[in-house]
C-alpha cells in the first residue's frame, strides 16, 4: 500500500507527503554504552510516526537525537533532503521542531498562559528594552502572540486554567499545558515524549483525541514515543520498534503487530525449547 | 415602562429583534468570550447574521413548519439559530447537549426534525450515531468545526458556510413572505420537558404564550434594557428560553455567554449580571466553595468572616425587606459590607444583581438566607415549562424561604380538593406535540392545567406554598402522611449531602439513599488526613458515616416538631456508592430525583434497609460518558438513625 519514495494514502484517507526527516544509520554511544546501534528510518511530511520499545530500549535517546540534543558518533540526520548539521538546541526550534518531555519540564511558579507564552519565543523578535517598555513593536507582537496561544488554549480546552499556576494543576493538566507550549510554537514536527505515562484511560482517550486533532486540524507531523500499546496501534501511522538500540521493526500497526521480533520482546522467548 | 419597547406590529421574536435593530442598533445584544476575550454583537449586528442563517436554511430548503433541533452550549449563534429558525416559519427545537445519544434520538425521531444546529463534534457525533434511524433527517449543521474536518460533507456544513450560501442566493423577498406570515398565536418553539416518570413530551408554546410572559414578568420586576445575564443554563430549559429569548428580546438586555462551563464562575465575575438565575444547586455549590476557602483562610480572616456573617443573618433581610433596624446594627452591617459583603459578592460574581431568582426545587432556608443576609435580592419563583415557566413568584419585600411567592401578573391559581395547585394564565401552552390524550389530562377545556403538585395558599400572606408532588405523597403503613421530598429537602439542606432519596410508601416506617457531596466530604477529609481514592470508598468510611448519622439525627428532630409529618422520620440509611447521575437514568437532566427508577435498580438496598441486615454487597451497572458501560461493586454499611420522640399536639408557631 505504501509506495516510500513519493509518499502514501492512509487507511482513513490521509495523504501522507514526502520523507520530512530522514535517520540514516544512527549509532549513538555514552562511553561504552551503544544506546543506539545503526538504526535508520524515516518521518513523512503528515504523518503519526510511533517509537515504540521495551524500557531501556533507547526511544527517548532516539528522540533526543532527532531533536538535536544528542549528536550520535556515527549517521547523518536530513531535514528536507538536506544534512543536518549539529545544532543548537534554539536552532532546533527554529527548523521547526517541538518537543514535551517525560518529565514535565514546565515553569512551575508560572501561570499556564505564561508558560504557553514561553512557546511563542521564536516568534519575538523584539529586544529586551523594547519589551520593558512595551511600545510599538513589542505591544503589536505580543498581541499577536497572545492570540496565536488563545487559538491553542481553545484547542485544548484548557481555558479555566488559563490563569492557574502550573504547579497547582493535576498531573493529566500539565500533560497537555506543555503540549499547548510545544503547539504555541507551531511546530512542523512534534515531538511528544510519552505522552500518555501515568494517565488514567479518560486522560489518555482525551489526549489521543488531541494528537489526532493536532495532526488533523494543522497538519503536524507528530513523532511519539509511547508504552501504550493500544494507544499507539490506534493513532499512529507507521511504527518502528526498538529493543536494547536495535531497530527490531518498521510498518503499519498490523506489520508491527504480526512481526515474530516484536511479539519475542514483548512477550519474551523461550530459550530452553 | 419608561423607554420601553412598543408592542405595537410584533406578533413574533423575530419582529421583536428587527425592532432592536432598529430602535437600538449599536446596544450591545450579545456577548461571548472566545480567545479570552468578550466579543460583542449590538442588536443590527445579530440581526444581519440572523438573516443571513435564515437565507441559507431558504437555501437548503427548510419548509415552513419543519422541526428544527439546536443542541449545544450556550453560544450567540444558536441563539440566532433559533430566532432564524422562526423567521423562516419554521419551529426551533433546542435539545439538552449532554444528552446521551438514544435520547437525542427520540426527541429527533419524536419531532420529525429535517435539520439540527449544533455546537460541535461531540453533537454531530452524537447524532450520526443514530442517524440510521432518523431517514427525514436532512442536513446537520455545526458551529464549531474542529475534528470534522475528515467527515462526509455531502449532509453536513457549518454555520457559517450555510451563512455565506444565504447570502449569495438572496431570497429576501421569500424570507419577508414567511415572516409576515406568521401570527401571534403561531408556534415559537418546542421543549421538551425533562420527564421526571415518562419519556419526555414536547410542550408547543406560542408566540404569544413567550411574548405575554416576558411582558409581564419583565414588568414585574422592572428589568429593563440595562440589565446584563449569564446565559449559562440548558439552551434546552424553558427558562433559559425565557430568559436569554424572550425577555432579552422583549427589553433588549445583553445576553453573555461563557467560554467554557468550567470558566463559567469567572466569567461571570467579569460580567457582574445584574438579572441572575440559578437552580438552587448552583448557589449551594458557590456556598460550599465560600465555607471551603474560608476554612482554609488565615485565623485573622477566618474570624473577621463569621463575626460580620453574624451580624449580616441579623440584619440583612430586615434591610431587604425595608424592616427598620437599629443605629448600631446598621453601622456593624455597613461596616461589614466593606470588609466582607462586598468582596465576597464580587468575588462571587454577585455584585450587580439585583434581582436574582431560584427554583427548580426547594431551597434550604440556611442557603437562602445565606444570600439575603449578603444584600442579594434572591428571590424564589414557581414555574413549569407547560406555564412558559412563571406561575407564581415572589415580590421585593415579600420574600421567604419557605413559600414560593404570589401569582404571577395575569396568573390564576386555585387549589382542588385533593391538594393540587392549578393554574390558569396566557403562559398556558398550547398542547403536547402528537399527544392529545396527555394535553387533555394536563389542561382541562377551561384552560386551567394541573401541577402535579400538592400545595395550598397560606391566609396570612396569599403565598403559596408546595407540599410535594401528588403523586409521590402517599400514605404510610398506618395511614399517616408520607411526604419523601420535604424530607429530602431537609437532608440535603447539610453540605456534606448532595442527594437523598427517601423510601416508606405504604411501608411501616421510612428509610433513606444518601449521596454525600464529594467536594465538601472531600475537602473535610483532607484537612482531618483521611486519604481515599474514590467517592465510593469515602462513601463507606466509619467517621463520614458518623457525620452523615448526626444529620440525619437532626433531620429526624426538625421532622419530629411538624404533627402531620412526625411519621416520616428516617429509620434507617446507607450512603450509595456511586452518586446518583442523569446518565444511568436515575436522575432527570435537571438534576431531580427518579424514585421509581432509583427503587427498582436498587431493589437489593431497599430490601436490605427494610430487612435490618448491618451490611450488603451490591453490584450495579454504570454508564459512561461516552454510553459505554461497566460495573462497580461495594459492600455498603446500613446504619440506624437516632430518633425523635414526635412533639403531640403542640402546633408549630411559625
Amino acid at each position: 500500500m505504501n509506495d516510500r519514495q513519493t509518499g502514501y494514502v492512509t487507511e482513513d484517507g490521509r495523504q501522507i507527503g514526502d520523507v520530512m526527516l530522514d535517520l540514516r544509520d544512527i549509532t549513538l554511544r555514552f562511553g561504552g554504552v551503544e544506546a543506539i546501534k545503526n538504526i535508520s528510518f524515516d518521518i513523512r511530511e503528515g504523518e503519526i510516526r510511533a517509537i515504540i520499545g521495551p524500557n531501556g530500549a533507547g526511544k527517548s535517546s532516539m528522540l533526543n537525537v532527532i531533536s538535536g540534543f544528542y549528536v550520535p558518533q556515527d549517521g547523518s540526520v536530513w531535514f528536507h533532503g538536506k544534512k543536518r548539521a549539529p545544532l543548537k538546541p534554539y536552532q532546533v526550534a527554529r527548523q521547526g521542531i517541538a518537543r514535551t518531555f517525560q518529565n514535565i519540564a514546565l515553569f512551575e511558579g508560572m501561570t499556564v498562559l505564561d508558560n504557553i507564552m514561553t512557546g511563542r519565543l521564536n516568534y519575538t523578535k523584539s529586544g529586551m528594552i523594547a519589551q520593558a517598555i512595551w511600545k510599538g513593536k513589542a505591544e503589536r507582537e505580543e498581541t499577536e502572540n497572545r492570540e496565536k496561544v488563545e487559538r491553542v488554549i481553545d484547542f485544548l480546552e484548557i481555558q479555566a486554567i488559563r490563569k492557574t499556576p502550573v504547579g497547582r494543576l493535576p498531573y493529566g493538566l500539565k500533560k497537555r499545558v506543555e503540549l499547548a507550549r510545544a503547539l504555541a510554537a507551531e511546530p512542523k514536527l512534534l515531538l511528544l515524549d510519552e505522552p500518555m505515562a501515568g494517565m488514567n484511560v479518560e486522560e489518555k482517550e482525551d489526549m489521543s483525541r488531541f494528537i489526532l486533532d493536532v495532526n488533523d486540524e494543522f497538519g503536524t507531523t507528530i513523532a511519539l514515543i509511547e508504552h501504550d500499546m493500544g494507544v499507539v496501534m490506534d493513532l499512529s501511522d507507521r511504527v518502528v520498534v526498538m529493543d536494547y538500540g536495535k531497530k527490531i521493526g518498521d510498518g503499519t500497526p498490523d506489520e508491527v503487530r504480526n512481526n515474530q521480533a516484536v511479539i519475542d520482546a514483548y512477550l519474551g522467548v523461550a530459550h530452553d525449547e | 415602562m419608561s423607554a420601553g419597547p412598543n408592542a405595537a406590529g410584533v406578533k413574533t421574536l423575530p419582529d421583536l429583534l428587527s425592532r432592536n435593530a432598529k430602535m437600538m442598533s449599536d446596544k450591545v445584544a450579545y456577548r461571548e468570550k472566545e480567545f479570552g476575550i468578550w466579543q460583542t454583537w449590538t442588536w443590527a449586528d445579530a440581526q444581519k447574521e440572523v438573516e443571513a442563517f435564515a437565507k441559507g436554511l431558504l437555501t437548503i430548503g427548510a419548509n415552513s413548519g419543519d422541526l428544527i433541533a439546536v443542541a449545544g452550549r450556550n453560544r450567540p449563534a444558536l441563539y440566532w439559530a433559533m430566532i432564524a429558525v422562526q423567521k423562516i416559519g419554521a419551529i426551533p427545537v433546542p435539545l439538552y447537549q449532554d444528552a446521551a445519544a438514544e435520547e437525542i434520538a427520540y426527541a429527533l425521531k419524536n419531532c420529525d426534525a429535517r435539520f439540527a444546529v449544533v455546537g460541535d463534534q461531540e453533537q454531530v457525533d452524537k447524532i450520526a450515531d443514530v442517524r440510521d434511524q432518523l431517514p427525514n433527517l436532512k442536513h446537520v449543521i455545526y458551529l464549531d468545526g474542529r475534528g470534522l474536518r475528515k467527515y462526509d460533507h455531502s449532509d453536513l456544513s457549518s454555520f457559517a458556510d450555510v451563512q455565506a450560501a444565504g447570502e449569495k442566493a438572496g431570497n429576501d423577498a421569500e424570507l419577508v413572505e414567511r415572516q409576515a406570515a406568521l401570527t401571534y398565536d403561531s408556534t415559537c418553539v418546542m421543549l421538551y420537558t425533562s420527564g421526571t416518570t415518562s419519556r419526555p413530551k414536547g410542550v408547543v408554546l406560542s408566540n404569544r404564550n413567550v411574548i405575554e410572559t416576558a411582558k409581564n414578568s419583565c414588568a414585574f420586576d422592572d428589568l429593563n434594557a440595562n440589565e446584563e445575564i449569564l446565559a449559562y443554563l440548558p439552551m434546552a430549559w424553558v427558562g433559559d428560553f425565557i430568559f436569554s429569548m424572550g425577555q432579552a428580546l422583549w427589553t433588549g438586555f445583553c445576553v453573555n455567554c461563557p467560554e467554557s462551563a468550567e470558566t463559567m464562575q469567572a466569567d461571570m465575575r467579569e460580567i457582574g449580571p445584574t438579572y441572575f438565575f440559578a437552580p438552587p444547586q448552583v448557589f449551594e455549590r458557590q456556598l460550599t466553595q465560600v465555607m471551603i476557602r474560608m476554612e482554609d483562610a488565615g485565623k485573622f480572616k477566618h474570624r473577621m468572616f463569621h463575626r460580620f456573617m453574624d451580624v449580616a443573618k441579623r440584619v440583612g433581610p430586615k434591610l431587604l425587606d425595608g424592616e427598620p433596624v437599629g443605629f448600631a446594627d446598621k453601622i456593624a452591617y455597613t461596616l461589614g459590607k466593606y470588609m466582607v459583603y462586598a468582596p465576597l459578592k464580587d468575588t462571587l460574581g454577585l455584585g450587580r444583581v439585583r434581582v436574582g431568582y431560584t427554583a427548580g426545587e426547594a431551597i434550604g432556608p440556611e442557603l437562602f438566607q445565606f444570600y439575603r443576609s449578603l444584600g442579594i435580592n434572591l428571590k424564589q419563583l414557581y414555574g413549569q415549562t407547560e406555564a412558559t415557566v412563571f406561575i407564581t413568584q415572589q415580590p421585593n419585600g415579600e420574600v421567604r424561604a419557605d413559600t414560593v411567592g404570589v401569582a404571577s401578573p395575569e396568573v390564576e391559581l386555585k387549589i382542588s380538593d385533593s391538594g393540587e395547585v392549578f393554574y390558569r394564565s396566557p403562559g398556558v401552552f398550547v398542547e403536547y406535540f402528537k399527544n392529545p390524550e396527555s394535553t387533555a389530562d394536563t389542561k382541562d377545556p377551561e384552560g386551567w392545567v394541573a401541577t402535579g403538585d400538592a400545595g395550598f395558599i397560606e391566609e396570612k400572606s396569599g403565598h403559596l406554598r408546595i407540599i410535594d408532588r401528588v403523586k409521590d405523597v402517599g400514605k404510610m403503613s398506618d395511614g399517616s402522611m408520607f411526604a419523601p421530598k420535604y424530607v429530602e429537602n431537609k437532608l440535603k439542606f447539610f453540605p456534606d449531602i448532595l442527594e437523598a432519596v427517601v423510601f416508606g410508601a405504604g411501608r411501616d416506617r421510612c428509610c433513606a439513599f444518601l449521596n454525600i457531596d464529594l467536594t465538601a466530604v472531600g475537602n473535610w477529609a483532607e484537612r482531618n488526613n483521611i486519604a481515599y481514592s474514590s467517592y465510593q470508598e469515602l462513601s463507606q468510611n466509619k467517621q463520614v458515616l458518623d457525620i452523615v448519622a448526626g444529620h440525619v439525627a437532626q433531620v429526624n428532630a426538625s421532622i419530629a416538631q411538624d404533627e402531620m409529618l412526625s411519621n416520616c422520620q428516617v429509620h434507617r440509611f446507607l450512603v450509595l456508592h456511586k452518586e446518583l447521575d442523569a446518565d444511568d437514568g436515575e436522575m432527570t437532566r435537571t438534576r431531580k430525583v427518579r424514585r421509581g427508577v432509583i427503587a427498582e435498580k436498587f431493589e437489593d438496598l431497599v430490601e436490605a434497609l427494610y430487612g435490618g441486615a448491618n451490611e450488603i454487597y451490591t453490584e450495579t451497572e454504570v454508564t459512561y460518558e461516552d454510553g459505554r458501560k461497566g460495573k462497580i461493586a461495594a459492600t455498603l454499611d446500613i446504619r440506624d438513625a437516632e430518633l425523635s420522640p414526635p412533639v403531640s399536639a403542640k402546633v408549630a408557631a411559625e
